[in-house]
């Protein structure tokens, strides 16, 4: 990815050299002009001050609606605003937005430490009210609004990844991310041109975040028929408005944060986003920082709908790079800051800490101990947590200043948390011509099958061969209940291979396909060939049963669940399962091949022609044949001699 | 011996064949092979374009009321009289002003608008009896002895495209001695040559244009289709201050007239946001001799730059953005006042940067005591700060400071916030601006495709030009008609379709292909491919200048 930002910038460089140079006659339209500084325009317009006694008045604020009357205002408005409008700008409106910010600690078996924040804007506001031409953001960012706008986006859901989950050491993350970037959106159904949208949203995208989703085009994005459904409300589920692309090569680094935290509307300044320094979080097993937007419920009675904003960001710190495997953990060490004060636009921040395997702190000693504890139904499992709340100021204690720190008293780690579903993937066979994608998917719950929607997208360079498709369970086969295939069109789309999977327990069902590479023009190949091409993950969604069974939750605080996690407190929760991207070797040349090609092309030729030329050309006569050199020497003795010559 | 000069007939004759071939099918097919599609431009057309010579017809009608013309001049009154102005500006660009003017008497309706009590209502009447086309002027000469204006005031501009102008014709005196009296008025009211040549900054030195006019031009927004306007409130200190701003209703009723009014200009779309932490990139200096914080005027070139960094770029569009800031300083850096060069307080404490937008300091110190509880909750005062930014959006939207001539009375713009040849005057350097621009940059393109004949043209792009250039023709014709409102439709056009054309994408696909490159390809199979022809037919040459040589000699 790094070589592609860095083609485009010098394709960029030598755009703007070419246009110095000949377009001198063309002075740029907005810099080269010489400018005044900004500073020489401190104007006292005292023509446009509509009350120059302003300063002279009472200090106290005054009613938007009733300022018309003053009748030495230049730009004296005499349209008077309504009633309504007048009466609602007399008393303080409460805000129609709101901001919550947590972070979830969770001390992993491994030794590691997996950190996850999420900052949450909610604002009741319809951004395609006909007629709604203004839009006045607060907590909202303008740019993600202005996209959301534009575009007609229903849903959208990017994130940046870097690492991979390790599953059975870490068990199931909060919310699953594949390495590199994904990008799904939901338009609205008034779109007519998705595709175009479509395009031209990812390019936007791309230059909010500072990625290279302006690389996703045609032949990675596909419409999954079933295996995403909108995650907000709305009952449009007409897979024509959803697109979904993956770029698995995408490096995620400060570039990408840097624009995702300034979305926050206390930027990195106070509250939780302090924390969020890069050199700390990049220096980690695994990050992944999402946005997600969709519209939610205002209320119980859902009768108009608010736009939710998630951002989300995960971080697992090493137990030997980060911690120097000393099994002690605090804010400090991980993020090299602690925390002061809460954002004071939030109206909750507050820290998680998971203790449900130290009950009577016999893992690990918390300090500061806090003796607020909430319990919370995440991914099936009842877990425990110990709150600490920001916005109260006694969390900060007498240094004003939170430092958690998480000592383990015993070195041996717990089980680790067995994830019920996990998958695998690699490819198999030999040679540059035919391979063989193996998808591993593990159901690792003792009795219960579970229906598992994978999804698969292979790029249109690896051919599937589809008659191969075989699955096999406990080495039977496994017949997938819904099947839906989309083939590819070389240079236009990807394959799309969508399968329902019924997993009986305990078991590992494998899903193999067999595939030729394809041979690639030599200008469709990566600026690095020899490492080889990505493929993106397989997914698999699926419906779980709770290990706790139906569980009914007595009064407690459920803030942790609704707002972090997708989960009800209910039997069955909802997962989606992210394989490994591939690395593929393709048949790659030699690059210099087109010029030796040209060269062995041109001699060939220039050899054949000239014969030929040759052949044509020279004029061929009878020659006298020459005497031999045994008659030469004879007549040489014979004139020495002086006898007559042969 | 026979023979052998048959074979080496034969051989001439093969060698020349095979170079025909090379030259009659071998060339063209390597031609048409390797070349690159271009599609034809008009390029006599744009050359004819770089040498501007506008013209801008302005039709002023002059009305004389009652008890102005003696009977024996009211028969004299010519209908129509056109005058002319040439301005040669540049080598290649000229500029002919021609002024259109009408003589008549007022009707009835007229002298009873005349006979109302204030000029504002006269003004408004007169409108009401008659709307006058945009870019036009109409001058009722009213007598010495009307009541409608005040002591000293020699002329009256209304809202509208009318004023009224007090001077009675004596009896010795003829049309002529009005002239220079309706000129003024129109050149105040119309647009003036300062205005027309800062317009035109695109295709001249800058050195070559008056001075007065440039400081106005620099500032404004160069004319582009469209327009993102931007409200941020700055709140620094979110935990002291709780502000709340009405920005609906304030954008409602102050910025929305305005930009209705400018509909013909450009299309124009507005947010608003909130800014929490935001601050300035420098550090107020506290002054113990007001017991304030000030910012000088020195200081303020630098108090944008980290603030820019959190407005965010448009995402949705790719016009220019208006950014107007509101900053309340936070809570221990006020109140905070703007110094300007001559160290006096600025009155509305607010500045403005040329093309970027404006800012405000509104401090708010004053409504809290020292005991206040914070985070306290603060009502913007959005008439105050709305009147600052309206004044500095007519700037950067090039609406020019008009400065009347001694007697002049402009009546003030009411709720729009912009009078009609207020409007008029934008819309004349507008259009001449537009003009400008769409010819430079289609004569610049021109120039371009032909020097580096590596670049595609296709025919998208042709088009486009084509069109650039018919709508240019059409907007300098209707500049000449005098139809304001065509010519600055047309010439927006033709600045779109022009800048379509100068950054498609296309142009650049075979830019960097080098001739040493080529080169290196072609060589391998030309030199070998070559050689023998060009050597065989040297051959040919050699013998045949060796036979007529021969023959001269046997001849002798």
């Amino acid at each position: 990815m790094a070589a592609y930002k860095h083609s485009a910038v010098l394709l960029l460089c030598c755009f703007a050299l070419v246009s110095d140079r000949t377009l001198a006659s063309k002075p740029d339209q907005n810099r080269a002009e010489p400018e005044p500084g900004p500073e020489s325009h401190a104007r006292k317009s005292d023509a446009i001050s509509p009350r120059e006694d302003d300063s002279n008045r009472e200090p106290e604020p005054e009613p938007a609606g009733s300022v018309q009357e003053d009748p030495g205002s230049r730009w004296q408005a005499t349209e008077a605003l309504d009633p309504a409008e007048e009466a609602a700008g007399t008393r303080r409106r409460a805000p129609n937005d709101q901001f919550q910010e947590e972070l979830v600690i969770r001390p992993l078996s491994s030794g590691d430490i997996y950190s996850s924040f999420q900052f949450r804007t909610r604002w009741d506001t319809d951004f395609f009210k006909p007629g709604r031409k203004v839009a006045n953001y607060r907590l909202f960012p303008k740019s993600l609004g202005q996209v959301i706008t534009k575009f007609s986006v229903r849903e959208l859901h990017v994130s940046f990844t870097q690492g991979f989950w390790r599953t059975m050491q870490w068990g199931p993350p909060f919310l699953s991310a594949p390495p590199g970037a994904e990008l799904w959106v939901w338009f609205q159904d008034t779109v007519t041109d998705v595709d175009g949208a479509w395009k031209e949203l990812t390019n936007v995208l791309s230059g909010i975040f500072c990625a290279s989703l302006n690389f996703i085009d045609s032949t990675n994005t596909v419409q999954p028929s079933a295996s995403f459904k909108p995650l907000g409300v709305g009952n449009v589920t007409n897979q024509k408005f959803l697109r979904y692309a993956v770029l698995p090569r995408e490096i995620v680094c400060t570039e990408n944060l840097t624009p995702w935290k300034k979305l926050l509307p206390c930027g990195s300044k106070t509250g939780l986003a302090v924390l969020l320094k890069s050199e700390k979080l990049f220096h980690s097993s695994f990050h992944s920082q999402a946005v997600h937007i969709r519209p939610v419920c205002q209320n119980w009675e859902c009768k108009s709908t608010s736009w939710e904003l998630r951002q989300t960001l995960n971080v697992v710190f090493d137990l030997h790079t980060s911690g120097q495997s000393k099994r002690e953990w605090s804010l400090f060490k991980m993020f090299s800051r602690t925390l002061t004060e809460a954002c004071p636009l939030a109206s909750s921040s507050k820290i998680y800490v998971d203790v449900t395997d130290n009950s009577q702190g016999a893992l690990f000693e918390l300090s500061p101990s806090t003796p607020s504890l909430s319990q919370a139904v995440v991914l099936g499992d009842r877990r425990t947590y110990s709150v600490y709340d920001l916005v109260n100021p006694d969390a900060f204690g007498a240094q004003r200043s939170l430092n958690i720190l998480l000592r383990w008293r015993t070195a041996d780690s717990a089980d680790a948390l067995r994830p019920l579903l996990h998958g695998e993937r690699y490819v198999a066979g030999y040679g540059l011509q035919t391979g063989e994608i193996h998808t591993l998917i593990y159901n690792n719950h003792p009795y219960r099958a579970f229906p598992v929607l994978l999804l698969d997208t292979v790029p249109w360079y690896l051919r599937l061969y589809i008659h191969t498709l075989s699955v096999t369970s406990r080495a039977r086969d496994n017949k997938p209940s819904y099947i839906h295939y989309q083939p590819s069109k070389d240079r236009l789309r990807p394959h799309l291979l969508e399968m329902l999977l019924q997993l009986p327990p305990n078991s590992v069902t494998e899903v193999t396909v067999q595939f030729e590479r394809a041979l690639l023009k030599w200008t469709e190949y990566t600026p690095d060939p020899n490492h080889g091409f990505y493929v993106g993950h397989s997914m698999g969604v699926s419906i779980l049963y709770s290990i706790l069974g139906s569980w009914s939750s007595v009064a407690m605080d459920t803030n942790v669940c609704v707002s972090v996690f997708p989960c009800k407190e209910e039997s069955t929760y909802f997962v989606r399962v992210y394989t490994e991207p591939l690395l593929v070797n393709l048949p790659t040349p030699d690059f210099s091949m087109p010029y030796n090609v040209i060269c062995l092309t041109c001699t060939v030729v220039a050899v054949g022609y000239g014969s030929l030329y040759n052949l044509l050309t020279r004029t061929f006569q009878v020659d006298e044949p020459s005497p031999s050199l045994a008659k030469r020497l004879a007549n040489i003795i014979r004139r020495m001699r002086g006898v007559p010559l042969l | 011996m026979a023979t052998a000069e048959v074979e080496k007939q034969r051989g001439r004759y093969a060698a020349l064949s095979i170079a025909a071939v090379v030259i009659a099918v071998g060339i063209p097919l390597w031609w048409k092979t390797t070349e690159t599609y271009r599609a034809w431009l008009p390029y006599s057309q744009i050359a004819e374009l770089d040498s501007m010579q506008l013209q801008l017809s302005v039709e002023v009608e002059v009305v004389f009321s009652r008890g102005t013309l003696t009977p024996e001049q009211q028969k004299k009154l010519p209908l129509t009289q056109n005058r002319e102005q040439h301005h040669q500006v540049d080598a290649n660009t000229g500029l002919t002003y021609r002024y259109e003017t009408k003589y008549r008497t007022a009707t009835i309706m007229e002298e009873d608008a005349l006979g109302q009590p204030t000029a504002e209502e006269a003004d408004l009447t007169l409108h009401q009896l008659s709307a006058s086309p945009c870019g036009s002027v109409v001058v009722y000469v009213i007598p010495d002895s009307s009541m409608l204006l005040g002591e000293g005031v020699r002329v009256y501009v209304g809202q509208r495209r009318t004023a009224l102008l007090r001077r009675q014709l004596g009896p010795g005196e003829n049309l002529k001695d009005l002239e220079p009296h309706i000129e003024q008025v129109v050149q105040t009211m119309s647009f003036s040559h300062g205005d027309i040549t800062a317009a035109l900054s695109d295709r001249i030195r800058v050195s070559r244009l008056n001075k007065e006019g440039l400081p106005d031009s620099m500032r404004a927004f160069k004319s582009s289709p469209g327009y993102e306007i931007t409200f941020s409130l700055l709140n620094p200190d979110p935990k002291s201050h709780n502000l709340q701003w009405e920005i609906e209703g304030a954008l409602h009723s102050y910025i929305q007239p305005l930009l209705d009014k400018l509909a013909p200009v450009a299309n124009f779309s507005v947010d608003s946001q909130i800014l929490y932490y935001a601050v300035l990139g420098v550090n107020p200096r506290y002054d113990n001799s007001v017991s304030a914080y000030t910012l000088s005027a020195d200081s303020l070139a630098h108090v944008i730059n980290p603030v820019e960094a959190r407005l965010g770029s448009n995402a949705a569009s790719s016009n220019p953005v208006l950014n107007f800031l509101l900053y309340v300083p936070d809570a221990h850096h006020s109140p905070l006042f703007i110094r300007d060069h001559n160290k006096n307080m600025v009155a509305t404490n607010a500045f403005h940067s040329p093309r970027w937008g404006g800012i405000m300091v509104y401090n708010v110190n004053d409504h809290y005591g020292p005991e206040a509880l914070f985070p306290v909750d603060i009502d913007i005062d959005m008439t105050r700060v709305m009147g600052v930014f309206l004044a500095q959006l007519r700037f950067l939207l090039g609406v020019q400071q008009t400065r009347p001539p001694p007697g002049f009375v402009l009546q003030s713009p009411g709720s729009a916030g912009l009078t009609d040849w207020e409007l008029d005057r934008l819309m004349w350097s507008r259009s001449v601006e537009n003009v400008a621009t769409a010819s430079t940059t289609i004569t610049s393109l021109a120039q371009l495709l032909d020097q580096i004949g590596n670049i595609v043209i296709n025919d998208n792009i042709a088009q486009q030009v084509y069109s650039a250039v018919t709508s240019l023709q059409a907007a300098v014709a209707e500049l000449e008609a005098g139809n304001l409102a065509f010519a600055l439709q047309y010439s927006r056009e033709a600045v779109l379709a022009s800048e379509r054309a100068f950054f498609d994408p296309s142009l650049l696909h075979l830019l960097y292909f080098p001739d040493d490159q080529k080169f290196a390809i072609y060589i391998p199979l030309f030199l070998p491919m070559c050689v023998p022809i060009l050597l065989s037919l040297l051959k040919m040459a050699g013998d045949l200048r060796q036979r007529r040589s021969e023959q001269h000699v046997k001849r002798d």
